[in-house]
């Protein structure tokens, strides 16, 4: 590849090649301050190349690469090619992951507990876990919770927070400007920013935390709070999972000691500043 | 007449955790996971002592459990038909 990249995210090294400078140049800023991997090995490869190779210069289309390729992967403009290297290192993520069980889910932590939000695109977990992370809690991901299958543990994957539409400008609101990557208008999924997450996300990256509590917020009701049963716990947490199936019984036993070892809620909330106050409520609760 | 024998995945080959009223099962030779509910797992069990036709299952059973009237009967077909094709059971 002409252009490279290697970033050291969480536990997991990333090394994104591309055809174009610009992409990576883009990539390079909004994660100016994470680590190189230590022993330059990196476990996944992005690439990002062009769809035929004189659409490098014509009309050029990014297609995404890497030891997994979906088939079905929408090429993007090039003006989009930040956002397919951020999609690409999930994709990589996703499909190849084997060392722990990957939840879609955004985690934070506070006082050593660690807080598992899930729930359907849109359901606002990456907008609480960005606004909790710059309210007194460590964000550990925004994207993708990693359960280590020995200890456990929840280790962090802090990378860039990928804001959709209206969390842009409530994060806008609350974050320094120099955090943010470029917006994106017009991609698949509306209007796209990413935004770095703070020094101690980044400089706490390889600090691992035990989960307390799972919550399945849901945007856009009267705030409401109800407990979840640990068998409907389960089933929603294998379907927010990438590679359950693929991690066979080492999966089933570590996802029923997390389902039956924590409590699980599910919060209703209008907007975002109830759902703080809430989740706050429910860590009072946790340390009494 | 007797029907047909079946006989059920070893213990060793499934994982049974219980969950406020369900029981997941993991099938190891399957990599797949069940979510079952009473009597999915008494039957798995009782099928343990040894291979049975569906009227021994029965009787098995019922020295463990109360019945009532035909209708259980008719349940215990179902879901024997069910873990047949699951998987987790099979004929003798």
């Amino acid at each position: 590849m002409r252009h490279q990249l290697a970033l050291q995210i969480g536990p997991v090294g990333f090394r994104v090649g591309s055809a174009w400078r610009a992409p990576l140049d883009a990539l390079a800023a909004l994660y100016a301050d994470y680590p190189k991997p230590a022993d330059g090995l990196c476990d996944f490869t992005v690439r990002l190349e062009p769809e035929r190779p004189w659409r490098r210069f014509i009309r050029p289309s990014v297609a995404i690469r890497g030891d997994y390729i979906l088939p079905d992967a929408a090429p993007l403009s090039l003006a989009h090619g930040l956002l397919a290297a951020e999609m690409g290192m999930n994709l990589q993520m996703a499909l190849e992951q084997k060392h722990y069980l990957l939840l879609h889910a955004a985690t934070v932590e506070k006082d050593g507990r660690a807080l598992v939000m899930t729930g359907e695109s849109g359901a606002g977990k990456s907008t609480l876990a960005a606004l909790l992370g710059e309210r007194g809690w460590r964000l550990m991901g925004d994207e993708f919770a990693l359960l280590d299958m020995e200890s456990g543990m929840l280790l962090p994957f802090p990378r860039a927070i990928s804001l959709k539409n209206g969390a842009i400008a409530v994060m806008e609101a609350e974050v320094d400007p120099s955090r943010f990557g470029p917006r994106l208008d017009g991609t698949p999924k509306g209007a796209i920013r990413h935004m770095r997450p703070n020094a101690s996300a980044i400089g706490r990256m390889g600090e691992g935390a035990m989960p307390a509590l799972i919550l399945f917020p849901r945007f856009g009701q009267a705030a409401s709070v109800r407990g979840v049963g640990q068998a409907e716990v389960f089933i929603r947490l294998t379907q927010a999972s990438t590679n359950y199936v693929a991690l066979g019984r080492r999966g089933f036993d570590a996802l029923t000691r997390l389902v039956r070892s924590i409590p699980a809620l599910a919060i209703d909330y209008p907007d975002t500043d109830t759902a703080v106050g809430l989740i706050d409520d429910f860590r009072r609760e946790l340390a009494a | 007449m007797a029907g047909a024998r079946y006989i059920a995945e070893p213990e060793s080959e499934v994982d049974a955790v219980a969950l406020d009223g369900l029981t997941l099962l993991f099938h190891t030779p399957s990599g797949m996971t069940h979510i079952v509910a009473a009597p999915a797992p008494e039957i798995l069990d009782a099928l343990r002592g040894g291979p049975a036709d569906a009227a021994e299952l029965i009787r098995r059973l019922r020295l463990r459990f109360d019945f009532e009237g035909n209708e259980s009967e008719a349940a215990i077909h179902a879901r024997l038909d069910e873990l047949e094709a699951a998987g987790l059971v099979r004929r003798a």
